[in-house]
């Protein structure tokens, strides 16, 4: 075994696995730690931080950390049903398109491509100016964008295994096609796309709480991280720093998950080059 | 193989490519017309809302012309795209383009600022850090910037207002712009969303910057000029850097075309009159041509920044500036 | 003779703490070449790259002293060290089109070496590439190093890294492995030109192959070497004539077989298996394979030998349909396959079985033995449970493998082993035809050897045919009944292996017979001094503008 794999991790990738672990937590239990109700008021409006509430009060003068923790219910909740929408699509139809080769892999590339062109944000900004912004519209369009960027990388990383000679002899075996994708080339295509799946979750995750930051995301009454920035945005202006708090809940989920990518990212590749020069 | 022949083949492809990226562009604007007129909602009674009687309903109907067929009703608004009539607001009754292009000059300038700062910076710091890959410096850009591309737009926008203009109280925290202000006063107004924009690409292409280097460093001619005696940074600046060209240029227009995008969240965060803004506000008022003018004006920068980065890419390449 | 470089003690580990070279020492005299000879894993590269302090990437000198002119290269700092490699101790890489820096003119990095080392002005480094160029037969010496390495050919790309080495005047030359990525009519011009460069500038070479044939027409003395360890050491004559360890003794044996080959008999042939008809296959519009035109006997083994780019490959592929021919007809036991392999039936497809050239990529890694190998079983015939162990178990005693390898992964085998695995998942579909395409070639000569005589034992069993794709002609006579000889696309010649190999009736055959390096000592020069006799120097300017610039 390398020693990468052999070696302690660093403290820093430990940090960012408690992090995500306390974070996933709080999402699934919401209702049992938070410290109040969802919205239950307690008549200060961005008060201070006190023991009944440990991060103050928000700009209605609700507890921000019961919200906060809410908040990750739905925030994680949909980034994660609209990644699970993305790669279900995407790695299916790269697979397909790979593997099947001719020209259904050359429409259904060049179709890809052109939605590609169109950054995600202004299609769904499109969308959501017809259809309105409702909680199935969001994942529904994310996803959907989405996929386009995980087919792309799906197809790719299927493009390297069907090039190798072992998916070669179990066509002229004469394996279907079922066998030959899920039995040949999946189980060797699951490191670069358990990656992808991290990072595609921390952009999916930060693009929703974009939308709802510009106000075109998941709509109050629901506690929502995006849209709690928004809410709070006004504090800055009165030297208060309650908008940093959902904020910095959001930069902690992403750093966290991009860090625990990159670790494993490098674990699986080559041994570190700086020993070039000895 | 005469020295004509090749520069024929090479500016061959490259008129290929400038073609190609003229046909996207025709096919986005199919792409979001089409796209914004066939999805399942309507647009006259999203602009009236409860008060929508039948009569009313057509009324807006035959205003916006949404009973003819949708061919026709794409090929007289590209027509007029062409000629810089974007249509009339629904929610103002003004013109589109009149109410765009100031707007989209005051994005263009935030967006070049930040283009002209982050580009050198990120290459730069790209280059220091393959050159002593695993030392301190190498480590610790590798978190910062790992760290920089994980946080939303607003959250660096946020702090950066919290420790300039709350705190220090050296710079504005709001970037409103008005006709009246000196050349100083409206830098000063942009400096905090130009520093925001920064943060959030500089990291992206110092990243890929880093990792296109390095992985030229791990090919058998990089490990040959070791072997030749070179130092290191012969090695990066001579063999590994030519090579490294292509794909950075394209991390770059990638990231040019997201500093794009970028900016929307950007210009909310501190109040700033550009286009991202308006067309925010225009998907909230569900002003159909105001977000397609937006859209398209987005997506035209982006698929242009992308064919020029192709183009450039074709260029710098070798193995196509020199045939067999 | 003056001693230059000494290697005292030389240990190098991998990081996971694996000893790669144990105590190694050998010394070099000025003028002197010395072949370090051994398979894969033995650590030839690694002493090699030890002369010039270096270590790849996972590696690390760990003990030992390299001394050079007296000084302990170990003992320099980061700058003392690099000013030896390339000035002092030059290197020659195996793959020269990889060692080249794509976006720089071959000049320029010729005369970076010397120019960087403060050795030389440019315009005298010029003048030294030029003289190189000149001694190497590259064409057009003068504009040569205008061109980029994409513009020119393998064998002169190799010359011109020869060029690129000598430039500083090296003490030291480490030749990794400089003829093995090339064709064998390539390789000799390579050889003979490298000999005459270490003469002309008097430096003393580490010459490293793994091929025992080419070591003697170079080296002065050899170092036999395996698992990073010294196995025996002597003059070449001496190790080639009366080797005194059991490993050297295989090895030379194993050339020797590749050199006499195996008596075969003409077999019956009326039972016709495979014919090919005037197949055509093209790729875009090149075509790369030219009405090729042959027929396989039940249980004979054809080979089909040529050069990189002759079409061999492509011709095996068009016979299991894993490429599709433009013209022609290939019928199975007189009834015509479809051109592509989807269209084939499932028993046209089970009797047909390919083995690749490389088992790392041609088994699954993330499937056990067990799997690969009863899967064509299960899918073929419907066998399972208790029915398919038993049969898996008899697949690979068969391959002569021990069935408990049955629960683990390609991942844990030795090369060797996984080519077993590969020919026992060929047998358990139970074909009437093998296509073996390089079956051995990435494999160790002694390891091949295995596996070709484990072939020819299961054609004697079993009654199957093979189709042999290979560019070895020892290859084909140790194994072949027939062969048939392929140039750039078409078939120039075929027939009995005992017949052809007596009287080559194409020239080109008899071209690539006379460039099968032979051990005889001498052997180089007699095949130059031959070929100079008879065509001048048209065989270079051949090597130069033929088959690699076709590719």
């Amino acid at each position: 075994m390398s020693p990468t794999l052999r070696a302690r991790p660093p403290v820093i990738v430990m940090c960012a696995a408690v992090i995500v672990v306390l974070i996933v937590g709080a999402a699934l239990l919401a209702p049992w730690i938070a410290p109040h109700r969802e919205s239950d008021f307690f008549g200060v409006v961005w008060g201070p931080p006190s023991a009944a509430n440990l991060l103050g009060t928000d700009n209605l003068g609700r507890d921000m950390l019961t919200r906060l923790i809410y908040g990750a219910r739905n925030t994680v909740g949909i980034a994660t049903l609209t990644t699970a929408i993305a790669f279900l699509i995407g790695v299916t139809s790269g697979f397909v398109a790979a593997s099947v080769g001719g020209w259904v892999d050359t429409a259904v590339s060049r179709c890809v491509e052109i939605l590609l062109c169109v950054p995600v944000l202004i299609s769904s900004l499109m969308v959501i100016s017809v259809l309105g912004n409702s909680i199935p519209v969001l994942i529904g369009t994310i996803g959907i964008l989405e996929s386009t960027r995980v087919y792309i990388i799906a197809r790719a990383v299927a493009r390297t295994v069907t090039v190798r000679e072992f998916v070669s002899v179990a066509r002229l075996r004469g394996e279907g096609l079922a066998w030959v994708i899920c039995r040949e080339m999946l189980p060797n295509a699951l490191h670069p796309l358990i990656a992808e799946a991290g990072l595609r979750f921390s952009f999916i995750f930060l693009f929703i709480a974009s939308l709802s930051f510009l106000g075109l995301g998941i709509q109050p009454p629901a506690a929502d991280w995006g849209s709690m920035v928004r809410e709070n945005a006004q504090a800055i202006n009165f030297g208060l720093y309650a908008p940093l708090y959902p904020a910095s809940a959001i930069a902690l989920l992403t750093i966290g998950i991009n860090l625990l990518v990159d670790r494993f990212a490098t674990s699986q590749a080559r041994p570190g080059g700086h020993a070039i020069e000895i | 193989m005469g020295r004509l022949n090749w520069r024929g083949s090479m500016s061959r492809l490259l008129v290929q490519r400038a073609g190609l990226g003229l046909l996207t562009l025709v096919a986005i604007s199919a792409l979001l017309f089409f796209g914004t007129n066939m999805l399942p909602g309507d647009v006259a009674a999203a602009l009236l809302g409860q008060q929508a009687t039948p009569e009313a309903l057509h009324n807006i109907r035959e205003a916006l012309g949404l009973n003819q067929p949708a061919w026709w009703r794409y090929l007289r608004w590209l027509s007029g795209v062409l000629h810089g009539d974007f249509g009339v607001s629904l929610a103002s009754g003004r013109s589109v383009a009149g109410a765009l292009m100031p707007r989209l000059g005051n994005t263009l300038v935030l967006a070049l600022l930040a283009g002209v700062i982050s580009v050198p910076l990120a290459v730069g710091l790209g280059v220091a850090s393959a050159m002593r890959e695993g030392g301190i410096f190498d480590r610790l850009t590798s978190i910062l910037s790992l760290m920089s591309i994980s946080v939303p737009e607003f959250f660096i926008g946020y702090v950066l207002v919290v420790v300039f203009a709350a705190n220090l109280g050296w710079l504005p925290s709001l970037a409103m712009i008005n006709p009246g202000m000196s050349l100083g006063e409206r830098l000063a107004a942009i400096t905090l969303p130009v520093m925001t924009l920064v943060l959030v690409v500089l990291a992206h292409m110092l990243r890929m910057t880093r990792s296109s280097l390095l992985s030229v460093m791990s090919t058998p001619y990089i490990e040959m000029a070791f072997l030749k005696g070179l130092n290191r940074s012969t090695v990066v600046l001579r063999h590994a850097l030519p090579n490294a060209a292509a794909p950075i240029i394209a991390v770059i227009a990638l990231n040019l075309g997201y500093l794009v995008v970028g900016v929307v969240v950007v210009e909310v965060v501190f109040v700033y009159p550009g286009a991202g803004q308006l067309m925010v506000d225009s998907v909230a008022k569900r002003d159909l041509p105001l977000v397609q003018a937006c859209g398209l004006v987005f997506a035209a920068t982006y698929v242009g920044l992308n064919t020029i980065a192709d183009m450039v890419a074709i260029l710098v390449n070798p193995r196509l500036k020199i045939p067999r | 003779m003056t001693q230059v470089l000494r290697i005292e003690g030389l240990r190098v580990q991998s990081a996971s703490g694996d000893v790669l070279v144990h105590d190694v020492d050998l010394e070099l005299a000025r003028g002197e070449v010395l072949g370090l000879i051994g398979e894969s894993g033995a650590g030839k590269s690694t002493i090699g790259l030890a002369a010039l302090t270096y270590a790849r990437p996972g590696c690390r000198i760990v003990g030992g002293r390299v001394l050079l002119g007296g000084t302990d290269l170990r003992g320099l700092d980061a700058a003392g060290r690099r000013g030896v490699r390339g000035a002092r101790v030059a290197y020659v890489a195996q793959s020269a089109a990889a060692a080249f820096n794509p976006a720089m003119s071959l000049l320029n990095q010729v005369c970076e070496g010397p120019v960087r080392h403060g050795l030389m002005s440019r315009a005298q480094a010029r003048e030294r590439a030029v003289e190189a160029f000149r001694a190497l037969d590259l064409p057009d010496p003068h504009r040569f190093g205008e061109r980029y390495p994409h513009q020119v050919s393998g064998g002169q790309l190799q010359r011109a890294m020869a060029a690129m080495a000598i430039s500083c005047q090296p003490d030291v030359l480490v030749l990794d492995e400089p003829t093995t990525a090339l064709d064998v009519t390539t390789q000799i011009e390579v050889l003979a030109h490298l000999k005459k460069l270490i003469a002309l500038y008097g430096t003393a070479a580490l010459y490293i192959s793994h091929d025992l044939a080419v070591v003697a027409q170079i080296a002065d003395r050899i170092i036999v070497l395996r698992h990073g360890k010294i196995v025996e050491t002597g003059p070449t004559q001496a190790i080639l004539t009366s080797p005194k360890t059991e490993y050297a003794r295989a090895l030379v044996a194993e050339r020797k077989a590749a050199e006499l080959g195996v008596k075969t008999r003409e077999r019956d042939r009326a039972d016709t298996v495979l014919t090919v008809e005037d197949v055509t296959v093209s790729y875009g519009r090149r075509d790369v394979v030219r009405s090729a035109q042959f027929t396989i006997a039940r249980g004979e083994i054809v080979a089909v030998v040529g050069e990189s780019g002759s079409g061999k490959t492509t011709l095996a592929y068009a016979i299991c349909g894993l490429v599709a021919a433009r013209a022609g007809c290939i019928s199975f036991e007189g009834a015509p396959l479809a051109p592509h392999y989807t269209r084939r039936t499932r028993e046209e497809l089970r009797r047909i079985q390919l083995v690749f050239q490389l088992p790392d990529v041609a088994l699954n890694p993330r499937h056990s033995v067990g799997l690969i190998v009863g899967r064509p079983a299960a899918f073929y015939f419907g066998m399972k449970g208790p029915d398919l162990k038993v049969r898996v178990a008899e697949l690979l005693v068969s391959v002569g493998l021990d069935p408990s390898i049955a629960n683990r992964y390609p991942g844990q085998l030795s090369g060797g082993q996984k080519q077993r695995v590969c020919i026992a998942r060929a047998l358990a579909a139970k074909p009437d035809l093998i296509v073996c395409d390089e079956v051995t070639s990435a494999l160790d000569p002694l390891v091949g050897e295995e596996i070709l005589k484990l072939l020819r034992r299961l054609q004697e069993d079993l009654a199957v045919a093979y189709l042999f794709i290979t560019h070895d002609l020892g290859t084909v006579r140790r194994v072949a009944h027939r062969v048939v000889v392929m140039l750039d696309g078409s078939i120039v010649a075929q027939g009995a292996v005992a017949d052809i190999f007596d009287r080559p009736g194409h020239p080109y055959f008899a071209r690539l017979m006379a460039s099968a390096p032979q051990m005889r000592p001498g052997w180089l020069e007699e095949v130059l001094k031959g070929r100079a006799g008879s065509q001048g120097d048209t065989s270079i300017a051949r090597s130069g503008t033929g088959s690699h610039l076709l590719e």
